[in-house]
């Protein structure tokens, strides 16, 4: 059966603007940056939360043909810059604290630290427009 | 670098109605965040999330009142103030027509759905905001 989680794929925008966002702003780490120059120049290009080797994001650019025709790249652009494209969900130890270091390194935050039930969370926007959120669980 | 897609731009100023529906926020601020001529915006921002900005502001305003009613001990007064609202004859109208009920009475049939199952606040945030009413007339108009 299933064993782990390993890689989630996050639609981006651009993927150099993509990498500078995740691993300076975000803190990330790259994992794998792979040009197949075989495959029309596609990129694997992963990042990953310092400190949690066994799962990666996959920042994966958004192809034309052959894979999609230009009007459904276009169309998933389009809903990516919408904000209607997904979004990932981060543990925090302190949300308020992290929340301060990130705008300060200029991340947009849609929702600053707020007290919920399960503890106090904060919403920001990735640069393609995807929703991260993350949590400090009570 | 690739160029920037128009909607990246308008989606801020969807982000500044989440952030800051408690203040008066006008089309000018609005456009503002979303780099549009205020003489533009409002089509544009329709054109890319399907209800305009006016629409999409109250009905956050309503989500959030809502969510307080159902979440919280507070007054309806205060609660119409907190989400940005000035009047409270306007909000308690405004609320009937979403909702189909008065704020007390919404509040006596709605316990805190956080009761139920842990699902997180931005969740709720984004399937809880009623459907402007336009956007049944947008349905009505669709063929099909």
């Amino acid at each position: 059966m299933l064993k782990n989680l390993t890689n989630v794929q996050v639609w981006v925008h651009d993927q150099d603007e993509a990498l500078a966002f995740y691993t300076e702003k975000l803190g990330m780490e790259l994992r794998d940056d792979v040009t197949v120059p075989e495959m029309g120049n596609f990129r694997w290009l992963t990042v990953g939360v310092p400190g949690q080797p066994d799962v990666a994001l996959t920042l994966m650019a958004v192809p034309g043909p052959p894979v999609f025709d230009a009007d459904t790249r276009d169309q998933i652009k389009a809903l990516m810059a919408k904000g209607a494209a997904g979004g990932l969900f981060f543990s925090t130890e302190d949300c308020q604290t992290s929340y301060e270091e990130l705008k300060s390194r200029g991340v947009e935050f849609q929702q600053e630290p707020m007290e919920q039930p399960y503890g106090v969370d904060a919403g920001f926007r990735d640069t393609s427009g995807n929703q991260m959120r993350m949590v400090q669980l009570k | 670098m690739t160029s920037v897609p128009p909607a990246r731009h308008l989606l801020r100023a969807k982000d500044l109605v989440d952030a800051r529906y408690r203040e008066p926020l006008d089309v000018p601020t609005l456009a503002r965040a979303a780099h549009v001529s205020p003489a533009h915006f409002s089509r544009e921002f329709r054109r890319a999330f399907g209800e305009t900005p006016h629409q999409y502001l109250l009905t956050r305003r309503m989500e959030r009142a809502a969510a307080l009613l159902r979440n919280t001990d507070r007054t309806v007064a205060d609660i119409c103030l907190t989400v940005g609202l000035r009047s409270i004859g306007s909000f308690t109208t405004s609320f009937g027509r979403t909702f189909g009920l008065s704020p007390t009475a919404y509040r006596a049939a709605h316990p805190p759905a956080t009761d139920r199952a842990r699902i997180p606040t931005c969740v709720l945030l984004a399937h809880a905001r009623p459907q402007s009413s336009s956007f049944r007339e947008d349905s009505r108009m669709q063929p099909g």
